[in-house]
This record gives C-alpha cells, sequence and structure tokens, in this order.
C-alpha cells in the first residue's frame, strides 16, 4: 500500500522491541466480541492511483458542469474566475498540510495570512474586528444571532425575509434546541418589509442581508438606529461578497456584527463546501466573537510575531462556559480569499465589482425584454428575480434539457409558497458572456 | 513562561537570550527566512495583479447605495503576491516536511490524488442548487463516501452535512435532543456526562444545548471509572459523551458495560470519533452500542487540516437516532438520486438544518479518494500501523520519559513531567526544543486529566528509519534535561524558528487583531530596518 511505509520485518522488529507477539495483542483492550477476525467485509480493497482518477472521472462525467455550458446559478453561491496562483499557492504543502498555528515559532506563515485576511475583512465590511474565519456564511450568521444573545442577555432575534431561506433554516433549528426565539418576517419577493417597527426592547437583534436573497440592494441605517434606540444589534449578512467591491459597507449602515460567505473570492463553487465565512463586529465586542483570533505580538528578541489570542473565550480553555464549541475553522478558505484579494487590490476589486453588475445588468435588460417575463428588481448588485408566466421549477428543468443553467427556482428554497411558485433568481457574474445570454433568452422565449 | 516584554521598546527585557546573535544581517534576512512584511507595508496604488477588462456602460442600479471613497486594500503585482506568500509558507511547519506528533489531531499523509480528483470541473466547479438531474454523479460520490462510512462502523445511518467534529457534535446532541423531546423526557433529562478528559468541545456543545455537564472522573488505569458512571446515571441523564480510544490514547475497556449501564438508564451513548484512527478496519464502534459518533475527514480520513480546516464531521447514527438527521437527505428512487431539502417528506423527523447546502463536499471527494485508495484491507493496516508506530514509540521512551499510564496504548502515546522533575525544565520547555531540532512538538498540556501531558501520535505514516531519528532526539533532549543544569538552554529555545517565543500575554493584554498604519512598533519594521 503507497501510503503505508512499515515493511513488514519493521513491523517484526518494532514488535519485538515492544515486546508483544503479534499486533493483536495491542488491541487487546478492544472486548472480545467487538475485535474483527478479519478485515471488515462488502467492501472493496485499495486500488491504485489510476484506478482511484477513473472512478473520480466516472463521477465527473455524470454532472453538468457550468464550465461547458451557459450558467447563471447564484443564491448564496457564484461562480467567479479564481486565478491560477490562488490554486498553486493554496497547494503549498507549507499550507495544505500544516495544522491550527498553536506553535506560532513555526506556524507564522498561517498566523501572518489570517492577520491579513482579518484586516482585510475589516476594510470590506467597514467593521473594526474580524476573526480568522468561520465555517460559512450560513453558519456564521447563527454564531452572529446567539453572540447577539450574549451580548444583550435577551434572547428575541428578528430575521428578515430576504436572509437566504438556508440561512433561516439554521437560525430556526439553532432556536429550537437552544432555546431561544427567532421571528421570522414574511418572505417578500420586492423587498418591502417593515422591520423597524417589530423592534422592540426584548429584540436581541435583527437579522438583514444586502443584496437581499432576491437580490434587491437596501440602506439600513435608519433599521440600525431604530435597533440602537431599542439596545438591539443589527446583524448583516452578505452572501455575495463581491458586492462590497460596490456597495456601502454594512458597517458605514451601523451595523454591530456583519457575516459574509467570502467563497466568491478565491473558492470555487465545489457544490457547496468548504466555503468561508467572514465574521465582523465592533472593538467592544471582541470578546464575545466566536472563533479564533490572530493578534499582533513580539518574540523574545523584539521581533514582530503573530499568535493566536484571546483563547480564553474558546472550548479548549473555556470549556462548558465558552462563547462557541467552534474549534476548527477554514483556514485554507481563508488563505485563498486573501490570496485573491490581494492580487485584485483595491482597484482590482473596485473593477471586479464593476463587471458584475454592468453583467447582470445587460442580462435583466434581456430578460425584461421577453414576453411574459417581468423584472421584480428596481435595485440589484448582481443578482435578481423575475417573475414568470408559469412555475419556475418547470422551466429550469427545460432549460437544463437543453444543457442551460439558468438560474434558482425560488421554490426549490421555499417550498409550498405559491406566491414564490413562478419566480426564478438569476446571478450573473464576470464569467457571464454575452454568448451565454443569447441561447439563454432564446430558449426561455421557447420554453415559456 | 513566556516572559513579558516592553514593547515600546521593541526588545527583551530579561528573556534569555542564549548564544546567537538574531540580528546578525544587514537586512534581518537570514538566508533562505526571509522577514517578510505584511501586504498593507508593500501596496503602491497604480499596482493590481489581475487585467479584468473594462465594464459595459449600464444604468447603475445600486439604490444610490455606491461606496464613498476607498476600501484600503493594497495594489500589488501577482509576482509580488506569489512571493509574498511563499515566503510565508516557508515559515511554516507541515507534514509534507516531517514528522508532526501533534496527538488528538492525527496529523497523517495528505495523498495528492486527493486533490487533483477534487479539482476536476465536473466535481469542483458544480453549483449546489443546480438542477437535482444535472448533479447524479455527485450525489452517487456523496452517498458513495456514507455508505464506506456506515459499513466502517456498522451504523445504521450517516448525517453528512456538518462542517467539522465541533459541527458533528452539535449534530449528534441535536438528534439525541430530539429523541427525547419525541419521548417526553426532554424536560427531565437535562444532565450530560462527560469524562474529564473528554475534549474541550463536548462540554461546549452540551452546554450550548441547556444541558448541565456533570464531569466522570477517570480511574488510575485513564479510564472511565466505571462505578462513578453508574452512580451518576438517573432519571435526569440525557447522555454520555465520551471519546474512544479516549483522550489518553487508551481504549476503554469496559465500554460495554458503560454502554449497557447508559441505555439500562434510558440515556444516549454519543461517541466522540476524533480518534477514530486507531481502530478503523479493526472494530466497528456500531458493535460497542454507541447511539452515534462524529467522524473527523480530516483526521481519519486525511482531508488537509489546511492551518486549522476546513474540516468535515459527519455523523454516524444508531437505528433509533436515524430519523432524526438534519435535511438535507440524499435518497435514491430507483435509478436516480434526489435531495430532500427542507420541508420534503422524508421516512423520519429531521431535526432542522446546520448548514447551507449539502456538506463540505470538497471535503468527501477527497475523503473517499483516500478511503478507495486504501480498500478495507488497507484501512485496517491503517489502524495496526499508527497503533503499531505509537507503541514502538511509547517502548523505546518509557526507560527516560514518563508514561502517564501502564500497559499498551492505542494510537498515541501518552507522558506527564515526572521525568523533568527538579530539572528546571517544564513541558513547554521541552517542546519548543523539540522544535530546534527540526519536529512540530507534540501536543502540550492536554488531556488536562495528566500533569504536564506530552501526548505523542505518530500516525501510520511515519516510516521506521524516521520514527527512530525522532525517538532519538528526544532521547537526547531527556538526557540533557536531565543533567541539571541545561534549564537555560531549554528556556531560550527555540532558537532557530523564524521566531523565537512569542509574548501572549502582551497579544491578549493589548489585542492588536488587524493592521492600521500606527501598528508597528518601533524598531520591528523589516522595510525600515533594512534601510538602516
Amino acid at each position: 500500500m503507497r501510503y503505508l511505509p512499515l515493511t513488514d520485518a519493521d513491523r517484526r522488529e518494532m514488535l519485538s522491541v515492544i515486546g508483544a507477539k503479534s499486533v493483536d495483542e495491542l488491541f487487546r483492550d478492544v472486548p472480545a466480541s467487538a475485535r474483527l477476525a478479519a478485515k471488515v467485509g462488502g467492501l472493496p480493497d485499495h486500488q491504485g492511483e489510476l484506478e482511484v482518477e477513473r472512478a473520480f472521472q466516472g463521477f465527473a462525467a455524470r454532472n453538468l458542469s457550468p464550465a461547458s455550458t451557459p450558467f447563471f446559478i447564484g443564491a448564496g453561491a457564484y461562480r467567479h474566475h479564481v486565478p491560477a496562483t490562488v490554486d498553486y499557492m493554496i497547494q503549498r504543502g507549507e499550507f495544505l498540510t500544516s495544522y491550527t498555528p498553536y506553535q506560532p515559532e513555526i506556524t507564522q506563515g498561517t498566523l501572518q495570512y489570517l492577520f491579513e485576511f482579518q484586516t482585510q475583512v475589516t476594510l470590506l465590511t467597514g467593521m473594526e474586528v474580524a476573526n480568522a474565519s468561520m465555517y460559512d456564511g450560513s453558519t456564521g450568521t447563527t454564531e452572529a444571532v446567539l453572540m447577539a444573545n450574549r451580548i444583550t442577555r435577551r434572547h428575541k432575534a428578528l430575521i428578515s425575509g430576504g436572509l437566504h431561506p438556508q440561512y433561516r433554516s439554521i437560525i430556526e433549528t439553532t432556536a429550537k434546541w437552544e432555546g431561544f426565539t427567532a421571528n421570522f418576517s414574511n418572505t417578500d419577493a420586492e423587498g418591502l418589509e417593515d422591520l423597524i417597527a417589530a423592534v422592540d426592547r426584548d429584540t436581541s437583534c435583527v437579522v438583514v442581508q444586502n443584496p437581499s436573497f432576491f437580490g434587491h440592494v437596501r440602506d439600513f441605517t435608519r433599521l440600525a438606529e431604530a435597533c440602537h434606540a431599542a439596545g438591539a444589534l443589527l446583524i448583516v449578512v452578505v452572501t455575495e461578497v463581491v458586492s462590497l467591491g460596490l456597495l456601502t459597507p454594512p458597517g458605514e449602515m451601523g451595523a454591530d456584527i456583519v457575516v459574509c460567505e467570502g467563497q466568491s473570492i478565491g473558492n470555487g463553487l465545489g457544490f457547496g463546501g468548504p466555503y468561508v465565512g467572514l465574521f465582523a463586529t465592533r472593538d467592544k465586542y471582541m470578546r464575545q466573537m466566536p472563533g479564533r483570533l490572530v493578534g499582533e505580538t513580539v518574540d523574545a528578541d523584539g521581533k514582530r510575531g503573530f499568535v493566536l489570542t484571546l483563547s480564553t473565550r474558546e472550548q479548549h480553555i473555556r470549556r462548558e462556559k465558552a462563547t462557541s464549541n467552534i474549534c476548527t475553522n477554514a483556514g485554507l478558505c481563508a488563505l485563498a480569499f486573501t490570496v485573491h484579494l490581494t492580487l485584485l487590490g483595491e482597484a482590482g476589486f473596485t473593477r471586479l465589482a464593476e463587471l458584475n453588475h454592468a453583467k447582470a445588468s445587460q442580462l435583466a435588460d434581456k430578460l425584461a425584454a421577453v414576453p411574459g417575463v417581468t423584472l421584480l428588481n428596481d435595485s440589484f448588485f448582481n443578482e435578481f428575480t423575475v417573475k414568470l408566466p408559469k412555475p419556475a421549477a418547470e422551466v429550469v428543468e427545460a432549460l437544463a434539457a437543453k444543457r442551460i443553467l439558468g438560474g434558482l427556482p425560488v421554490s426549490r428554497l421555499i417550498p409550498n409558497d405559491p406566491s414564490v411558485a413562478n419566480l426564478l433568481l438569476l446571478a450573473a457574474t464576470e464569467t457571464a458572456t454575452e454568448a451565454g445570454m443569447d441561447p439563454l433568452v432564446a430558449a426561455l422565449k421557447e420554453v415559456l | 513562561m513566556v516572559q513579558s516584554l516592553d514593547r515600546s521598546q521593541g526588545r527583551a527585557g530579561s528573556v534569555a537570550s542564549g548564544a546567537v546573535n538574531t540580528q546578525g544581517t544587514f537586512t534581518g534576512n537570514r538566508a533562505l527566512q526571509i522577514e517578510e512584511p505584511l501586504i498593507f507595508e508593500m501596496g503602491q496604488a497604480g499596482r493590481c495583479g489581475v487585467d479584468l477588462p473594462e465594464p459595459p456602460k449600464v444604468k447603475e442600479r445600486l439604490n444610490g447605495l455606491r461606496r464613498k471613497g476607498t476600501i484600503g486594500l493594497p495594489g500589488l503585482a501577482e509576482p509580488q503576491v506569489v512571493q509574498h506568500y511563499t515566503r510565508l509558507s516557508q515559515k511554516n511547519y507541515a507534514i509534507d516536511m516531517g514528522v508532526y506528533p501533534l496527538g488528538s489531531c492525527t496529523m497523517k499523509h495528505n495523498p495528492r490524488i486527493n486533490e487533483k480528483v477534487a479539482r476536476l470541473p465536473g466535481i469542483g466547479d458544480l453549483h449546489p442548487l443546480q438542477p437535482v438531474s444535472t448533479v447524479q454523479g455527485a450525489l452517487e460520490l456523496i452517498d458513495g463516501l456514507a455508505h464506506w462510512l456506515k459499513t466502517l462502523t456498522g451504523m445504521p445511518a450517516v448525517a453528512m452535512s456538518p462542517a467539522a467534529g465541533a459541527h458533528g457534535e452539535m449534530c449528534g446532541m441535536m438528534a439525541i435532543a430530539a429523541a427525547l423531546e419525541a419521548k417526553g423526557e426532554r424536560a427531565t433529562r437535562k444532565t450530560v456526562l462527560a469524562p474529564e478528559s473528554a475534549h474541550g468541545t463536548n462540554p461546549a456543545t452540551a452546554a450550548a444545548l441547556g444541558f448541565v455537564v456533570k464531569p466522570i472522573p477517570a480511574n488510575d488505569r485513564g479510564r472511565v471509572d466505571l462505578a462513578a458512571l453508574k452512580a451518576a446515571l438517573g432519571p435526569d441523564v440525557a447522555a454520555i459523551m465520551l471519546t474512544n480510544p479516549n483522550t489518553c490514547g487508551l481504549f476503554e475497556s469496559e465500554i460495554v458495560e458503560i454502554s449497557k449501564a447508559v441505555h439500562e438508564a434510558g440515556a444516549y451513548f454519543y461517541c466522540d470519533g476524533a480518534n477514530f484512527n486507531a481502530i478503523v478496519g479493526r472494530v466497528r464502534p456500531g458493535d460497542l452500542g454507541i447511539d452515534c459518533m462524529h467522524i473527523n475527514l480530516h483526521k481519519t480520513f486525511s482531508t488537509p487540516h489546511g492551518g486549522g480546516g476546513p474540516g468535515a464531521g459527519p455523523v454516524v447514527l444508531s437505528a433509533a437516532l436515524a430519523p432524526y438527521a438534519p435535511y438535507p437527505w440524499i435518497v435514491k428512487d430507483g435509478d436516480t438520486w434526489r435531495v430532500a431539502e427542507d420541508g420534503a417528506k422524508v421516512d423520519g423527523m429531521p431535526l432542522g438544518r446546520l448548514k447551507a447546502f449539502h456538506g463540505q463536499m470538497g471535503m468527501f471527494t477527497r475523503a473517499l479518494a483516500y478511503i478507495m485508495s486504501h480498500g478495507a484491507d488497507g484501512l485496517k493496516q491503517v489502524a495496526e500501523d499508527a497503533v503499531l508506530n505509537a507503541n514502538y514509540v511509547m517502548a523505546a521512551l518509557k526507560d527516560v520519559m514518563s508514561p502517564a499510564f501502564e500497559g499498551p496504548c492505542m494510537h498515541e502515546a501518552l507522558f506527564d513531567d515526572s521525568f523533568l522533575k527538579d530539572t528546571g525544565v517544564s513541558t513547554l520547555d521541552f517542546a519548543k526544543a523539540m522544535i530546534d531540532e527540526g519536529y512540530h512538538p507534540m501536543t502540550m498540556y492536554f488531556p488536562l486529566v495528566v500533569h504536564g501531558a506530552m501526548l505523542i501520535e505518530p500516525t501510520e505514516s511515519v516510516a521506521k528509519e524516521d520514527l527512530d531519528q525522532f525517538i532519538g532526539a528526544l532521547r537526547s533532549l531527556t538526557a540533557k534535561a536531565k543533567t541539571g543544569t541545561a534549564a537555560d538552554d531549554f528556556k531560550a529555545a527555540p532558537l532557530y524558528a523564524p521566531r523565537r517565543r512569542l509574548d501572549e500575554t502582551l497579544a491578549a493584554r493589548k489585542p492588536v487583531l488587524r493592521w492600521k498604519p500606527s501598528n508597528n512598533p518601533p524598531g520591528t519594521d523589516p522595510m525600515k530596518q533594512a534601510a538602516e
């Protein structure tokens, strides 16, 4: 077996040093009833690299990759171009095969890029402090609600209907089992819900998304004021982080906690994971944050260096009193984010955002001209909602049959709600081309 | 411990400086070790590492919310970015460089074929919400891994979506809460038992779900004290959370009795599967009577740790807990796979949803490639070699270091610090001295139940000759410590790493968590130093 260096001669020699007759003796603490006499049954034996690769090519061949077809799906995962440098860098063994930087003297590489990552996140979100990443935006959002509950010592969260339905679902699940109240405002495809009126003195936080799940761009300044007047926190979620290249950052609108899905920068679609959650807040809430934090310090020679810090918040020190049970984060995905954003820089990131907005505008105009299609958004970044004359799920299947991945039927994520059955959510990033938009428009005219 | 430093001086105060003048070059660099500034200290307006086309002119539809002012991101050209992160990479220790014996973390070889197949466009470039008809291969892949995990553990069901071990714990404990609720016992069973040696995530998870955590002491053999456990069981107990093999690297030899007692008391048995590597392919946890167990794919099944993540923590479930598995469920109807998402009717009562989309697909792909490469025969050999390597380390060091417990260990060898008594050398000092010898230290001060713990997990990936060299290094360090005159040397270590000991107290007392233009302590700006 190519991954196992011990030879039979090694094993014999080692057993004699140990003073055991066989390896079975080393397993003697396992109850006899549970000791398998042979390998686990019903499973194949080892295979060579060639055979393994062929098997995966088989899996791949049974999927339709966006790379080979017109593609317009977003809804929390966006297809962007990732520069080759990013993937090269995260595959360097020193990054890929390193562990959590618990020994800072020999993990300055990881610690420094995480410090750069934290700084980049504060700049994009307009916040004061950020952690070293969460699993993803969806789980990070729930962690933000839990953090707001801790800070305010209140237990009622108010969740906007514009939040990604699966993010809502995770909050709902956590609320049920961890014991707090989550009130969900109605899903409103046109984005006109009134959250301000619902904030009261029992509210720990209000959770909104910008742009919303349906693509609307909103100013939350007044909502932030209403939250603060009631002693509640405003949590702003951003599922398309590229939008921050063009839009007013949540920090400038008065957000107290900002959570982003960082996948768009540096990380591919990957069928939904692993992604990277960005988590930022105000300095005053630093010690209530979940997850790992990297801080600057000096070494014994007075040289600048970085360490994991404020770990008295964390489970390995604080155990049942920890701010979160989180241990693992998304280190390598954070590196991909940081390398990509460093390549982009101020000029590139802004340009990327402008390109996304322009492509989506082109697509919106083309679709709005199709008979029977109504554009529901006055505002959007790179994603918007259209209303079709028939159920969107059927339309999307018909488009897929023509090898066009033409958006997400909202009913997939919000089932059993007739008001969204005909809604189709479409995204266009810098990877979209007119050569891809035109077949979508033509096919749509055929299937509607 | 690390001394507190006077930051304004940018200089060590009373820390023993050792024999080496680390400021011996004009640049501060030391050959291959290049002092590297932060990107924010390197950037220039007008530089960019990408070329993007001019956007087409369109009517802006941003609701008047265009960002005012700049973001503050630095501009670097591509070669600068490559050099910067390459230099940073060279300040890291990694599995690819050598023995990484971090106990409880299972730092095994990360095969590159796994990376390659995860990047096939038909796998790595799929949207999670594409029509299900266009991702049949992806769903088959996930179900293929699920089949392996169920068969290897002897459990009937698995929830694939948790993003890491702790997330898997949350999933498993929520399933237990759901099962209790279905029986009308959620309000009465509020206690969760966990051994004192448990990973910190166990009590943190239980507490988050509103359970009261009650610690169970260990016996003098490093195992759960069965009598104490039985005494603690009662109608108020919801579950026990037990790591097996445990965090002392020992198999809970009375586990069958434990699970019997737990079930007789009407409670559930959560097994922390962080140490599954010791028994994979050789013991099926299902045969031990557990109700659920998370599997860290980034440990046992070799998905890269990546500097602290991403991970994946699927949870295998017994028949009693399977109905409560969270969405999504991947279901096969005839020849077709479908995904049952929130609200869809399934054969159970899902506890809800824990993560967007379908779980850590990239980790599933790598883990399945690893599993298929080994097969049932190779995985059994993995467990045997991992256990053999750990016992070999234990046997080769037991005369000079102090094993915490008698008898064979499983996949990791645990020592306490009694062999360092009266030497003036602490576990921390000993670990830092290992860095100078070219090794990543073992896990220190965990588990908490052993004084000055040193937990060594070599894994199956280490060749005997490398293990012999590692053992030789530890024997030499031990001999040096025992001279009784080397404490200063140990306290000065490491001398040859990219950084010497870092002041963690300062970092926590005055947290600097982001770069600001005024961040640089005087005298520590490497560019300025170079100029001087």
